[in-house]
This record gives structure tokens, sequence and C-alpha cells, in this order.
């Protein structure tokens, strides 16, 4: 099913990328208005952009360094503080193989 | 004298807390009494920091040399919930972060404290600041203190609604496409979007990070001014922070308007344009005109491609950024059985976003998985840059711009909800100078026959901050604009 720009296929693809697990319905519903947005964003191809140079910064920075140097940090009790399962010096998950 | 007491301004309050015609403790009940008979009504608030912000009043009465020594000495401010404060839970109006309590503070967060300002409460907003009516937050929408049927607007509209209604002096919001300057407008008080670059970006949680600013809400232009100075300067913890010097805003603010252009676009007042924002923003041009400024017709003619090139750019970011909620190292993790590493991924963040941001995630990936990247991210990339150049060019002939801040009214809650599209296409006026990186300040401007607030936008140049508060004061000044006060 190939509604416009995105079918239900590409919408599920794209879920299991984004690693989001959406129900049938909203799978539909997500396939149904990306469609109008995507539809919508074909506005873009209007414009003839082919000597333009992307803009992917407001106000342009190059490499902004900083010294080398030690500095105090959060410590590990208060970096684990948030974590839902932690055992005082890890962040501990679900079984991964 | 509740009502009294909490409509004074920031510069009131000090004036006031110095004089020691009320302590900050008294000051603080008075708000925390007022907060807590109107949030149930208006949600401005997801968090009220009634034990935290009595210890500081408390430490305020116990030392009033620091009072006085620090410009925002004792004076309460609501902080919006995508900013971390250190110990104090910060949702970003979201499951997935409800129970987050950062061990650290946002540079903003620690420049108001340090000024002396009281952490009152984090403030209502649409999860992940997307969305343009605080509908989207996982703890209820905000509700308009001008009309509680309606929106006020967002992502910041707690910021919005907290200042307002005076459950707060000012406030701080952040601003991706107009999250400032549209619930402002909405709510009928002052807010500014800094340049990009202008204010630290530390411990702001990330939604398009090319994009996002911290800014200034309040309900006159003087406190604006005031809490910027506060907010403004380089940060090394943040690189794309510039390092540039900050002038006095509250002074320069002062400074006379004769001789200025002022550059009227015509692309934002074509069709689609509610007839009293119109006719409010022509009067105030008017305004203008009477104390010397010059009204330049100019054209900014990317304009309408701003909505498109936003909702691919912000969602891109956006996909990027919230890769980090996976339950593992804060925040909410599924509980699920006989559970491996990849479903508890899916669970979590199935169960953690809502849909809004489920949208833009899935928006965001599209546009920059393989295939696509070229026909949408990079095209929108590039149409930013003509947006861009549109201003550049603009500012040859105009020192500042004037227009409207949204082409519609505060809509009803539920309005929008079902039809995303039409929620992003009323954020067409406020998106170009985000894309474009340059600052924009929303003023009240009159109110709609219903009795709504206007807001008008004014745009400036890279660092003009301090031209566009001149502009703002001045008009303030001249017609006693704000502040008013909903009946509520």
């Amino acid at each position: 099913m190939k509604e416009g720009k995105i079918s239900l296929e590409e919408v599920k693809h794209i879920a299991k990328l984004a690693r989001l697990r959406l129900s049938e319905n909203e799978e539909e519903l997500m396939t149904h208005q990306l469609n109008n947005i995507l539809l919508y964003m074909e506005k873009l191809n209007e414009l003839d952009t082919s000597n333009i140079e992307p803009m992917h910064h407001a106000v342009e920075q190059v490499n902004v360094m900083r010294d080398d140097k030690l500095k105090p940090s959060l410590s590990s009790e208060k970096a684990l503080s948030n974590a839902p399962q932690q055992n005082g010096v890890f962040f501990v998950v679900p079984k991964v193989l | 004298m509740t009502e009294e007491i909490t409509q004074w301004s920031i510069i009131e309050t000090r004036r006031r807390l110095a004089k020691k015609e009320i302590n900050a403790i008294e000051l603080v009940e008075t708000y925390l009494k007022r907060i807590n008979s109107l949030n149930p009504s208006l949600n401005a608030f997801i968090t009220v920091c009634e034990e935290l912000a009595l210890k500081e009043a408390r430490y305020y009465v116990d030392h009033p040399d620091k009072l006085v020594e620090k410009p925002l000495g004792g004076v309460p401010i609501a902080i919006k919930d995508c900013l971390c404060t250190e110990g104090i839970r910060t949702t970003c109006g979201s499951k997935i972060l409800e129970s987050f309590v950062p061990p650290y503070n946002a540079t903003v967060v620690e420049k108001l404290l340090q000024a002396g300002a009281i952490i009152i409460g984090k403030t209502n907003m649409d999860e992940f600041a997307m969305g343009s009516s605080t509908e989207h937050s996982y703890f209820g929408p905000a509700r308009n203190p001008w009309d509680t049927s309606r929106v006020p607007g967002g992502s910041s509209g707690g910021s919005a609604v907290a200042v307002a209604a005076c459950l707060c002096p000012g406030a701080i919001g952040t601003d991706t496409g107009g999250s400032i300057r549209q619930p402002a407008a909405f709510c009928g008080i002052v807010g500014m979007k800094p340049t990009y670059g202008r204010v630290s970006r530390y411990g702001l949680i990330a939604f398009a990070s090319s994009l996002d600013q911290a800014g200034p809400m309040a309900r006159n232009v003087q406190d604006t001014a005031l809490l910027l100075q506060v907010i403004s300067g380089y940060d090394p913890k943040d690189t794309t922070s510039i390092l540039k010097e900050v002038p006095p805003y509250c002074e320069e603010m002062k400074k006379p308007v004769r001789n200025l252009r002022l550059g009227i676009p015509k692309e934002y007042f074509a069709k689609g344009i509610d007839s009293s924002i119109e006719e409010a923003i022509r009067q105030a041009l008017r305004v203008y005109e009477n104390l010397g400024a010059r009204i330049v017709d100019i054209s900014l003619p990317h304009t309408e491609y701003g909505v498109a090139a936003y909702y691919i750019i912000a969602p891109a970011e956006a996909s990027s950024n919230l890769a980090r909620y996976d339950g593992v190292k804060y925040g909410f993790r599924a509980e699920i059985p006989s559970p491996d590493l990849i479903h508890m991924y899916l669970e979590t963040r199935s169960r953690g976003f809502g849909s809004e941001v489920k949208r833009r995630i899935m928006l965001g990936t599209y546009a920059l998985s393989s295939g696509y990247y070229d026909a949408y991210y990079h095209k929108a990339s590039q149409v930013r840059n003509l947006i861009r150049k549109d201003f550049e060019e603009a500012f040859l002939t105009c020192d500042a711009i004037i227009a409207p801040v949204t082409p519609v009214a505060p809509f009803l809650i539920g309005e929008k909800l079902d039809d995303p599209l039409s929620m992003y296409l009323s954020d067409v006026y406020t998106l170009p100078a985000s894309l474009a990186g340059i600052p924009g300040v929303s003023v009240p401007c009159g109110f709609s026959p219903e009795g709504l607030p206007i807001g008008m936008q004014i745009l400036g140049n890279y660092f003009q901050e301090d031209l566009l508060l001149r502009l703002a004061y001045i008009f303030e000044q001249e017609t006693g604009l704000s502040p008013k006060y909903p009946s509520i």
C-alpha cells in the first residue's frame, strides 16, 4: 500500500530504525500523517538550490578547542544516580546476546 | 494586597525588597499561595519548588546584604522544565524523564542563582519542546489565562502562563522555532529569543541543537532586558556559545529610535493573517513613524519555505538527539517479561514518548535515512541558507524588521490536535528567524475584538538584542500596552 510519499512498509522500517514499536493503529495513522506532511515538503522542490551551500549552523565556528587538562567532573555515584538499574559501578542492562 | 504584590515587575519587586517593605519569605509565600490556588486550573507548573524556594528566601532574609548586592536577589523566577536544575526534577514534559533529577545545573540556571534568583518552579511545556500549544505535555495542557478554553501557545506555554497570570514576575523559556515568541504573544507578555550562541545551551535538554536557544519572558521590556543581561554570555561548556561582550541591555534599551529604518516584509502580511492582528501591527508602525523612525518595504522571498525546511531540519536533529533515551542511563525503563536489550529499548521508547515526539522522530529518521537524505535533509539545509540570505539582504536596507508573531489568535484547546500539519503551519512567522539564528522579541501590541492578546515581532541582525530592546521599550512607553492582567 503506497498512499503517496511513504508506504506502510516504509513506516514499519523507519520505526525499526528509530527503535519505536508502533501498534497497527499507530502505523496506519503515522503513514497517513507523514504522507500529508511529506507532500507539503514537496514545496521545497520549487526552488533551484543547485549552487547553494547547505547551512548547518547559525553562527559558523570552526574547531572549538580547549586545553587538554584534567578537571573535576561528576562522581560515578552522581552519574549513576538516575539509572533505572545499576550496581554502584556500572549501568546494568538486560542480556544483550 | 496579594494581587498587588504579584503584579509587581521584577524591578519593582527588587525595589520593595531592598526598602524592606516586604521580605523574601513573605514574597515567596505570597506567590506560593497564588500558585496553589491557580495552578490546578492553569497547569503552568509541572513542579512547584515550595521547600527549596522558602529555604532560599530564608537565606536572603538572613543575608540582606547579599539580597541588595545581587541583581535578582530574592526574586522568584520560573524555569521551563527542559533546563536542568540540580536536585529538582526536570521532566521536559515527558513520561520518559518523569523522575529525572539532574545532578547539575544548566548554565542559565547557574547564572540566575548566582544573580540571586529564587527558583519558584519548573514550568509546563510540550514534550521535548515539540509543539506550539503545550497540549503535547505528558502532564496535561496548560491553559491561557485570558481564556482558559484556549491554548497559551508553546512550547514554553507554562512559562508564559506563569508570567501572564502573575504566578511569578519573570520566567525562562526556550525557543527552537518560536517557542518563546509565540506563547508570549498568545499570553500578552514580552518574550525574547536571543541570537543563537548568545546564551549557553549547557544543561538545556537538546531538541534541535542548531536551533535551540533559551531566553527571557516577563511582563515588561525592562524586566526582559534584566533577565537577558543575567543569562547571556560565553560558556566554555557550550562550544556553540559565542565569545562576545554582553552589552548593558538595561541602559542600551533607553536610547532613542529616531532615524532607525524599520523593514516591513510583505510576505508576513500574506493571505491567512487575521485582520485584527494585521491592523494592530499597522497601528504599531504609526507609533514608530511618529517617533521619527522610517518605514521601509522589504521582501523576504523565501518565507513561505520556512515551515517545510524547519519541519525537516528540526525533526532530523531531534531523531538523533532523542536516541539517548534508551532506558539505560536515566529516565523511564519499561518493565518487560524475559527481557532482552532490544525489546527493552523498544518498549521503553514506545511507552515513554508521546505521539508528537514519535511523529517527529519518525519524520527525522526518514529524512536522514539512506536514499532520502539528499531529497530532504540536504535540500532543507540549502533552503535554510536561502532564508538566512533573505535576512542578510534585508538588513542592508533596514535596521530591524517589524512583523506579526502569529497569523492567528490563540486557538481552542484540541482544535489543531488531530492535524499536525495545520499546527506546524501556524509557526510560519517565527520559523525563519530561528533557521537564520537571528534574535527576535515578541511585544504585546493590542487585543483582538474577543479580548485575546496580540503580539508584535521585532527581528534584528545577529547580536542586535540591544536594538530590539530599544524598539520594544519605546513602544511600551508610548502605548502603555503592557502590562495588562487577565481576570482569573
